[in-house]
């Protein structure tokens, strides 16, 4: 089981490894323009595959929306 | 040709424009297509996650291809905050140098935050960012942020959000009057002929959201606009006559008179 916390939101994963970008995935963000910030650092998008999550870390999950 | 040049690149529009407040995605475009505008800006924001992960995004209507974006720090109110949020963003856009820095500094007013703005733009300069800092109208700051290295300099003319207009005509012409680099006003314009004095003080270029996309007709609003910077920006170019108490000379021939 792994937690993370998501944009503020705590959630749970019932598998033993997690990389982001499986994550992604799970999460139906396939295909979306985001930006990720795995415990303040921000992770490039080239590296998702290989960036393997540990229990208790904190990500951030961003896009573009409307703004002045 | 007579182009807004920022960070290397020459635009033919001096009017810029946000992206938030419209009804939805389509008449954000409407607006941004009867704006002219090429430089656009957005916020960044906290995906959702689950529930709305289908819906339509800002991108899908206005793509990156097309337009210059220009990602913002709303709502940040220390440099920390602001530099994590447009790190993200560089990320977001695959490495996009040119930023809106704004900090700050109180959410009743929204007025910016000077100090914590020189820190951030610091930061952000040191890291390559091409910067276009919002701050208040004050000289001193302003030329600071050049000196910084910021790419842009953009005063309020009135708050955030007010639609008071250009409430110190003289703070900006003397920021103008100092300035190497482009000043663009940004926030408080709120109608048409506040957008052509600010061109005509010798701004470079304005920033709006709220005066377009909070019109009863947007569309039609973004239009006005276009109109009112290139109108104040030629207005500009040709030197206003100056101004008299009265004038002993009239329009007409003084000779030639009947009788």
């Amino acid at each position: 089981m792994i937690h993370l916390t998501i944009n503020g939101n705590s959630r749970q994963f019932d598998v033993a490894t997690l990389t982001v970008a499986e994550l992604v995935q799970t999460l139906g963000l396939t295909g979306k323009r985001l930006a990720i910030e795995r415990n303040g650092d921000i992770v490039p998008r080239g590296l998702f595959a290989d960036t393997a999550l540990n229990d208790g870390d904190k990500l951030e999950i961003v896009g573009a929306v409307g703004g002045g | 040709m007579d182009t807004l040049n920022i960070a290397g690149k020459a635009y033919q529009s001096r009017l810029l424009v946000g992206t938030g407040k419209y009804k939805d995605f389509t008449e954000t475009r409407a607006a941004i297509d009867a704006s002219g505008a090429e430089i656009i800006t957005v916020a960044i924001r906290r995906t959702n996650i689950g529930q709305h992960a289908g819906e339509p995004s800002l991108l899908e209507y206005l793509p990156p291809e097309e337009f210059t974006y220009l990602p913002n720090t709303a709502g940040c109110y220390s440099a920390d905050d602001a530099v994590r949020t447009l790190r993200l963003a560089r990320e977001l856009l695959d490495g996009h140098r040119l930023v809106k820095l704004e900090v700050l500094g109180d959410p009743t007013t929204l007025y910016p935050n000077v100090v914590e703005t020189l820190k951030a733009a610091e930061t952000l300069v040191k890291e390559g960012f091409d910067v276009m800092v919002y701050t208040s109208d004050d000289p001193i700051i302003a030329k600071q942020l050049e000196e910084i290295g910021c790419c842009a300099v953009m005063p309020l003319a009135s708050l955030i959000g007010s639609g008071m207009g250009i409430l110190n005509p003289w703070n900006l012409q003397i920021i103008i009057e100092n300035a190497k680099v482009p000043v663009l006003v940004d926030a408080g314009v709120g109608t048409a002929s506040d957008a052509a004095i600010a061109m005509e003080l010798g701004c470079q270029g304005i920033l709006m959201n709220t005066a377009i996309a909070g019109a009863h007709n947007p569309v039609l609003m973004a239009s006005a606009m276009k109109k009112a910077v290139e109108a104040g920006r030629e207005a500009y170019l040709a030197g206003r006559m100056p101004k008299k108490l009265y004038s002993a000379t009239p329009s007409s021939p003084t000779t030639g008179m009947i009788g």
